[in-house]
């Protein structure tokens, strides 16, 4: 009845009868259905499932503390709360999107969901590990969120000194959460390069590695070198409040500029950790749906590891006005665009990947649109603030605002939401409704726009960011802003609808509804619990491979 | 054009120099973004038509690039982000480095206002008064947290640091009144925390100070009936002698040319110093204000390390009042161009 055999997989998978798999094989899915089963498992699959539950909750809280900001922001006096509430709530944003959503996102849910899969692996490198990973970040999340509700902190969420060690509200608890966050983090990066180096099926050498599996490769490497800093950051941050060692208090004889060098130097790197993942994203999406092998491939993969790399040497340009030397700005400056070119040669491979393409525009493809422009256009600006003198004016104004909006949570969200589409069949097996999904994604990418470009121009006008009042000039544009927010809501609120619905209602899509040719289409859609049934497949070509094998006359390099 | 151009980029008045140079790039740059962005987008749309799928499970051709793609699609844009590089370099480097004959003025943030204070005496709160026409350099401290000085019209800002100064320079180039806001989060009120330039012509401003310093003296006069109402000392110069003197900055520096446990006071402004470590420095107020508060930092050769730190003894005001008495001790050999006034003649 599920015709999940050799001929659509459109893979080579070996021989086996599909009904056996179903009945003595169970998928993951059903494979044990107490609580126990679900809470202590080891199956990559089941944990990538319960990240998304998390996830998708924490998404949800700051989703409602950035509508709530955006209602204060209709009028320029108080509109529904008062100053100190609002301080705390765009702390609070601020730090749950980061810390809980943006930096586990793609990797935690849909890296673990797939990574093993693409590899041909049975699971991951380090299974309790992995689960641990889980724990400890629940851990991390609900010890912050219980301190920003008992005590509320009100610093932003980039804790600078020595405003977050003077402040009364409470930092101790939030900052510790951040800290277990961490390890979280390190854990899960140090798994999937172990992953990847070791658990390769025969025939994956790296230039057949799907692009979604490098994206994770240099995620991870960042992750591992540089959350130890802003780990120890946090601890002694904690020290200054509660024992006031006084490295960052000029009043001891610190520095308070020494602490936003520690900052950004795992910051800047830090928002590579949230959009390489969608990059690699993009690159299967994109693929896929335009049925072409990847254009520039190495290209793409190589670019992932150089940003990885100038990543750690850009952190400067988030200082240019706060007494750093005029060389080192000029340093930095000249750095940052290197990212920028790396960025630039995805972007072309993507449009290239398209040409001589047959695509299909499905939803996942509507979001890579999206992503498409969110990128070049938040990419661009980000050269425009690099620009040292153009960034004295645009500098902690709304500019700056809209464009981390537009590239990393732009970028990320577009991303989120074409693997949740592209891979919902694979996770449950079941199809969505194709046009709600389409109807969806015209609202959150209309939306997107209509929220951040009033933004770009409020930084213009020179709106700071971070204000509570603002002089009357400035309502127009933030009215504007909020309108196109609640668009953007509204886009989500359909999504969680269809989707629950699929989940309850769906039907059945059988093994690769989208006849990819990724690597993960291998498997059943849902994976039984050790993902391939008898013999391991065989990985003859590269992903992403749609070349009538007849006609084709390939070359071995690409 | 570029009035339009302002009016759909809501950018504010410009009115400094600085601003002139920043908003050009800013035209260059915002519109090879949006032209850049479209055509990227253009050419996806046209590709979704041309190439859409015809039957499910068509082939494709195998496609990728060769050299001189790849190599075209890293040249063009880093030779358009070079080039904003360079020319947005060379106005931060106008913007870094003001010119020799600033009007100074101290500017001090505090939760949650903004300190002005002149070096001829008048000073005030969230009101900056300004000659049109003349750069003015600021000196920007903090007393309590991170604060940051922003004037839109101007194109300006920089950061207060609590501890230490860091400076911006400005010409106005009209008179007029014009917002400063701050924008480094600082707390509770961060929003009100506002103030304002007030540009006035040179001969308004001239005007504006004489004024400034017969109210002054007005204060004086009545106050002499009850001595417990006399006001500050309200030069800062003379401030700083007087603060230099009950801090003990005296018993190590002379203001009369004698080096003495450390060197003198006279002259060392702008001077060039000999470090211990070979290299040499010039005396200004960043460097005068370091030496306060961590005397270590850099030794002049030929002096031991013993001053003690006046980290938390002295408040941003006290600091600022200090280095102006030091600028205000120079000698004629220090003095540039012409000028032969008198060895203790405060500058005004
Ligand atoms: C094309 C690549 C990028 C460039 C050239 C770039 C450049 C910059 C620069 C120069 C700033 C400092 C602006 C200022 O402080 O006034 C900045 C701020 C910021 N960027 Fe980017 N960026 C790029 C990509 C990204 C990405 C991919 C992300 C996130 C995923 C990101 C997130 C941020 C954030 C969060 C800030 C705000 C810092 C703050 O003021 O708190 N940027 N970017
Ligand atoms: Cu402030």
């Amino acid at each position: 009845m599920n015709p999940s055999s050799s001929t659509t997989a459109e893979g080579v998978l070996p021989a086996h009868d599909a009904h056996d798999a179903h009945h003595d094989h169970p998928s993951y899915l059903v494979d044990g259905t107490t609580i126990k089963s679900w809470l202590l498992t080891v199956d990559h699959k089941r944990i990538a499932i319960m990240y998304l539950v998390w996830i998708l909750l924490f998404f949800l809280v700051g989703g409602i503390f950035a509508m709530a900001i955006r209602i204060e922001m209709l009028t320029p006096g108080p509109t529904i709360m008062d100053a100190m509430t609002y301080n705390r709530t765009f702390t609070l944003h601020g730090m749950v999107m980061i810390f809980l959503f943006m930096i586990p996102a793609i990797p935690a849910v849909f890296g673990n969901f797939v990574l093993p899969l693409m590899l041909g692996a049975k699971d991951v490198a380090f299974p309790k590990l992995n689960l641990a990973s889980l724990y400890i970040y629940l851990a991390g999340a609900f010890l912050a969120l219980w301190g920003m509700i008992n005590g509320g902190l009100d610093t932003g969420w980039t804790f600078y000194t020595p405003y977050s060690t003077h402040t009364t509200t409470t930092v101790a608890p939030v900052l510790f959460g951040a800290f277990i966050i961490g390890f979280s983090s390190i854990a899960t990066g140090l798994n999937f390069i172990v992953t990847i180096h070791t658990m390769r099926a025969p025939g994956i050498t790296w230039f057949k590695l799907p692009l979604f599996a490098w994206a994770l490769y240099a995620t991870s490497c960042i992750q591992v070198l540089a959350t130890p800093v802003i780990g120890l950051l946090m601890v002694i941050v904690t020290g200054e409040q509660l024992f006031h060692f006084g490295l960052f208090d000029p009043a001891r004889g610190g520095d308070p500029v020494l602490f936003q060098h520690l900052f950004w130097f795992y910051s800047h790197p830090a928002v590579y950790i949230m959009v390489l993942p969608s990059f690699g994203v993009m690159s299967e999406v994109v693929a896929t749906y335009s049925r072409k092998n990847i254009f520039g491939y190495r290209a793409i993969a190589y670019s992932s590891l150089g940003i990885a790399f100038v990543g750690f040497f850009v952190w400067g340009h988030h200082m240019f006005v706060s007494g750093q030397s005029t060389f080192d700005a000029g340093v930095f400056g000249v750095l940052t665009m290197l990212v920028g070119v790396f960025t630039a040669i995805k972007v072309f491979n993507w449009v290239g990947t398209v040409y001589k393409g047959a695509v299909d525009f499905k939803t996942p493809f509507a979001y890579f649109c999206g992503f498409l422009f969110f990128t070049v256009f938040g990419g661009m600006t980000g050269i425009a603030v690099a620009t040292t003198s153009l960034d004295v004016h645009w500098h902690d104004t709304y500019f700056v605002v809209a464009h981390f909006h537009f590239i990393m949570v732009g970028a990320t969200v577009m991303a989120f939401l074409a693997s949740l589409h592209y891979w919902f069949p694979k996770m449950f097996g079941k199809t969505y409704h194709e046009g709600w999904g389409l109807v969806a994604a015209a609202f959150i990418i209309l939306g997107f726009n209509a929220t951040f470009i009033p933004q770009f121009l409020l930084g213009n006008y020179g709106m700071p960011r971070r204000y509570f009042e603002y002089p009357e000039r400035y309502q127009a544009l933030n009215v504007a802003s909020t309108a196109g927010a609640s668009l953007l809501a509204f886009g989500f609120l359909i999504i969680a609808i269809y989707l629950v619905y699929s989940l309850a209602y769906g039907r059945a899509s059988g093994q690769n509804p989208w006849r990819s040719k990724g690597y993960e289409w291998l498997s059943a859609s849902p994976p039984p619990t050790h993902n391939f049934v008898g013999p391991q497949p065989t990985y003859p070509e590269e992903p992403h491979f749609y070349v009538d094998p007849k006609k084709a006359e390939v070359p071995d390099v690409v | 054009m570029s009035n339009f151009a302002d009016k759909i980029l809501f950018l504010p008045e410009r009115a400094s120099t600085f601003a002139e140079k920043v908003d050009q790039l800013h035209y260059f740059v915002v519109g090879v973004t949006m032209v850049s962005s479209i055509a990227v987008g253009l050419a996806a749309i046209f590709m979704f038509f041309r190439y859409r799928r015809r039957v499910p499970n068509q082939h494709t051709e195998y496609v990728v690039p060769n050299l001189p793609t790849e190599f075209l699609f890293v040249s063009v844009p880093l030779v358009f982000f070079l080039l904003w590089f360079a020319i947005g370099f060379r106005d931060f480097v106008f913007y870094t480095t003001p010119p020799k004959d600033t009007y100074d003025v101290y500017v001090m943030g505090k939760q949650w206002m903004w300190k002005f204070a002149y070096p001829e005496g008048p000073n005030g709160v969230n009101v900056l008064h300004v000659p049109a026409g003349r750069p003015v350099r600021l000196l920007i401290t903090s007393r309590d947290v991170l604060h940051s000085f922003y004037v839109p019209a101007f194109r300006i800002k920089m950061d207060a640091l609590p501890g230490r100064y860091t400076q911006a320079w400005f010409e106005a180039t009209k008179p007029g009144t014009y917002q400063v806001l701050c924008t480094e989060y600082c707390g509770l009120s961060h929003s009100k925390m506002l103030a304002e330039v007030v540009v006035l012509s040179p001969e308004d401003f001239e005007e504006w100070l004489k004024e400034q310093k017969r109210g002054r003296l007005a204060g004086r006069q009545d106050a002499l009936a009850d001595t417990s109402l006399v006001p500050p000392v309200a030069r800062m110069a003379e401030q700083g002698q007087r603060l230099a003197g009950t801090q003990g900055c005296f018993k190590c520096h002379t203001m009369t040319g004698e080096p003495h446990i450390g060197p003198t006071f006279l002259g060392m402004y702008n001077r060039e110093e000999k470090l211990e470590d070979g290299k040499t420095i010039r005396v200004d107020e960043a460097y005068i204000t370091q030496s306060m508060m961590d005397p270590g930092a850099h030794i002049v050769s030929g002096y031991k390390n013993v001053m003690p730190t006046f980290q938390g003894k002295l408040q941003g005001a006290e600091t600022a009042a200090i280095v102006e008495f030091i600028k205000s001790l120079r000698t004629p050999n220090v003095r540039e161009g012409a000028s032969q006034g008198p060895a203790y003649e405060p500058i005004q």
